[in-house]
């Protein structure tokens, strides 16, 4: 038998804690630094004049890598389309991607970087108004133009910059349709009851928050309130004390998939089936969606958005037509995200040939002279702070695998929409 | 009284989960004093695997465990013999972070590259079905998930504190001269137990794959948790990782039921911090489990 008893020598002492700890954040440092300096660029170069250069930080890796990842696809084929139509002032148009691995301070680096080493000759946004807000402040220390599709939340806009523009719809305002609609449902099909967990992201509360308010105004009771950090990564008491709550109707402030996946599932084994289940984000990731929830219980679920793949815009048909031939599949596939990268794309190239030049100054004053510009999600009109205000916000609905326009119910393009919900795996 | 159940329920049946996925790390730690940052990206890969054997072969997700476990087995046996046996005894311990955090940036990659970056869940008939079982609806994933953690922990432990496998382990990190002298091959045993430890968390991920929607980029909030149930429970103990592991979770259960989501984290953070300035080494430190 052996005698087993530690000896002294290979302790694991606290000193050593702290060399393995520091050696830790070393590499991670270092190998985060290492990744943010890999970059992609898309040329199709025909012409012998120097390229106009692009410079975009995306989340190609972290949290918010898949939406990273359809933003640099919606870029990609808006560069393909202007280089393949005679470029921008007859230049072609190149992209120098780097990753921010959806993080605010590595944001900050890249566009830092972007402008003062790489010399980019325009700047556009990442993802999230998390990674847009210090993208801005560095795109107005330089006076670059930032110009983005998916920073609209109202933190972004209270900095006062004069630089941002935002070719979506504001965020804030993005559940309204959907709130409106509960709140003027006949008194015996309007809810009685309503829950609203969200995420603390600047892209989500302030939307619940609104929602919360006009159905208050209607009478809808609040019996679940709750804000959730954006590092949980296990949902299971939240959506549980949801599911106690027992809540006519779910708002739920989310801002990708594995959230209200997490709050579908345990929804399900909790046998608590809302009327109607909100999200503000998750469920237009398209076919991302599909996977993670399985189409029977999507049946039903809503999120706001400006756009869908059989959006009616001009340039919408196009747009998807091109990148299913660049990247494959199927309609289902074009996130709304591929569309406000693309639209980004429309805006600064409208200013761009416009103005007739890459002075920034120029087009921050074009984009804010209130003209009103095209883009595949609709018109395009900045008031002062930035904010799109032609954008329309419509309800969209995943109605037996498709996913439809249903909100607000005026539209002409809205129809067929399911309530109740069906319940989950119906 | 009901909600306080529940919470309690959530917590215990969502810690194994993550006892499952954290019982590799403090083994490997435990035994070899190695910190494998590579654990998170790990836990993914095992989802992965369950996801191609459930997709394209049909296999369900606790059956295709007989074909994962042997695989992250050899990986992790490849990892020990390829990488962690070269490195020096001085800086093990630091340079093992370096080490197992250059595996983990290069698996998420090729993971990445292999699947996209979209998210991706495990589906079963138990996955989203439950028991009602006094008056709580008991999700069948994480009843299963909960056996399947004592039963991998109790053999882990079994193996580890009642066979002569286990003992030669132990003696091998305790002096590895002395052990070579009595004739233990210390660099077959070391690759044994690091394969044990990627092998069990097999398990882990394909429990995590099918309760949370996952993508290559997942491991990044996972392996902090992780980290943070091994120093609690005490680097080295299984038990200790269990018991963490539950604890966490009913704490965050609780808190988030009876407070706020948002406090959830900051208390289980306190408690921890509590517990090392009363027990340095965590619940079940090295000096109790090494004299077992």
């Amino acid at each position: 038998m052996i005698k087993l008893r530690r000896k002294a020598a290979p302790n694991f002492g606290r000193r050593k804690l702290g060399a393995a700890l520091g050696a830790a954040v070393a590499a991670g440092g270092f190998l985060a630094a290492c990744g943010s300096s890999s970059a992609s660029s898309t040329s199709g170069s025909t012409t012998t004049s120097k390229p106009i250069v692009i410079g975009i930080s995306l989340p190609l890796s972290g949290d918010f890598s898949a939406d990273g990842l359809a933003f640099k696809q919606g870029y990609e084929i808006w560069a393909d389309y202007v280089n393949s139509h005679g470029g921008l002032l007859g230049r072609q148009v190149q992209l120098k991607i780097i990753s921010d691995n959806s993080d605010p301070a590595q944001a900050q680096t890249d566009y830092q970087q972007l402008i003062t080493v790489d010399h980019a000759d325009l700047v556009f946004g990442p993802f999230s108004t998390l990674l847009t807000i210090p993208a801005a402040k560095v795109a107005n220390r330089y006076g670059y133009a930032m110009i983005e599709g998916a920073g609209g939340g109202p933190s972004a806009f209270a900095l006062g910059l004069n630089n941002l523009f935002d070719v979506s719809a504001p965020v804030a305002n993005a559940l309204v349709p959907a709130a409106k609609w509960l709140a003027s449902l006949p008194v015996g099909q309007r809810p009685k009851t309503a829950a609203y967990p969200t995420s603390n992201d600047p892209f989500t509360e302030p939307q619940v928050l609104i929602a919360k308010k006009i159905m208050e105004a209607a009478g809808i009771k609040t019996v679940y309130f709750n804000v959730f950090g954006s590092e949980v990564t296990d949902f299971t008491p939240i959506a549980s004390a949801v599911a106690a709550s027992n809540a006519d109707v779910v708002i739920l402030g989310s801002v990708d998939v594995p959230t209200v996946s997490a709050f579908i599932q345990d929804f399900a084994q909790q046998h608590y089936n809302p009327k109607a289940l909100v999200a503000t984000g998750g469920p237009d990731q398209g076919s991302q969606f599909i996977a993670a929830v399985g189409a029977a219980n999507a049946n039903g679920v809503m999120v706001p958005n400006t756009w869908y793949p059989g959006a009616s815009a001009p340039g919408s048909n196009a747009m998807v037509s091109t990148y299913i031939k660049k990247f494959g599949g199927t309609v289902s596939n074009v996130s709304a995200d591929v569309a406000e990268a693309y639209s980004v794309g429309q805006v600064a190239a409208q200013a761009v040939t416009h103005v007739g030049s890459l002075n920034q100054k120029a087009i921050i004053q074009y984009l804010h002279s209130g003209v009103t510009l095209t883009s595949v999600q609709g018109p395009v009109k900045f008031d002062n702070l930035g904010e799109n205000t032609a954008a329309a916000i419509y309800g969209f609905q995943w109605v037996n695998g498709t996913f439809k326009q249903v909100l607000p119910l005026s539209d002409p393009n809205s129809s067929g929409l399911l309530y109740p919900k069906p319940n989950w795996g119906a | 009284m009901s909600n306080f159940l529940r919470a309690v329920i959530d917590g215990v049946l969502t810690g194994s989960v993550y006892a499952l996925m954290a019982a590799g790390l403090t083994l490997i730690f435990g035994v070899m004093e190695v910190i494998n940052i590579a654990q998170g990206i790990l836990v993914v890969l095992g989802a992965y695997l369950s996801y191609v054997l459930s997709v394209h072969l049909g296999i369900d997700l606790f059956a295709g465990l007989i074909i994962t476990i042997p695989v992250m087995f050899v990986l992790g046996v490849g990892i020990q013999w390829g990488l962690m046996r070269r490195l020096g005894e001085r800086e093990k311990v630091s340079m093992s972070i370096l080490v197992t955090y250059a595996v983990a940036i290069i698996l998420e990659g090729v993971l990445d590259l292999i699947f996209g970056p979209g998210y991706l869940q495990l589906t079963a008939w138990y996955v989203n079905q439950s028991i009602h079982v006094f008056g709580f609806y008991l999700p069948y994933i994480y009843v299963f998930g909960f056996i399947l953690a004592v039963g991998l922990l109790g053999s882990l432990y079994f193996i580890l504190y009642r066979t002569e496998f286990g003992r030669s382990l132990r003696a091998s990190q305790q002096n590895k001269t002395a052990a070579r002298l009595i004739g233990i091959d210390v660099n077959r045993v070391a690759a044994i137990t690091f394969g044990i430890g990627v092998a069990v968390t097999a398990a882990g991920g394909m429990v995590f794959g099918a309760t949370t929607a996952f993508n290559s980029n997942s491991s990044a909030d996972l392996i902090s948790r992780l980290l943070t149930i091994v120093i609690l429970g005490g680097m080295g103990s299984i038990g200790g990782a269990m018991g963490a592991s539950v604890l966490m979770l009913v704490i965050e259960a609780i808190v988030s039921t009876y407070w706020s989501p948002t406090w959830a984290t900051l208390v289980f953070y306190m408690v921890l911090v509590l517990v090392l300035v009363v027990r340095p080494a965590g619940l079940f430190g090295q000096k109790a489990v090494r004299a077992q």
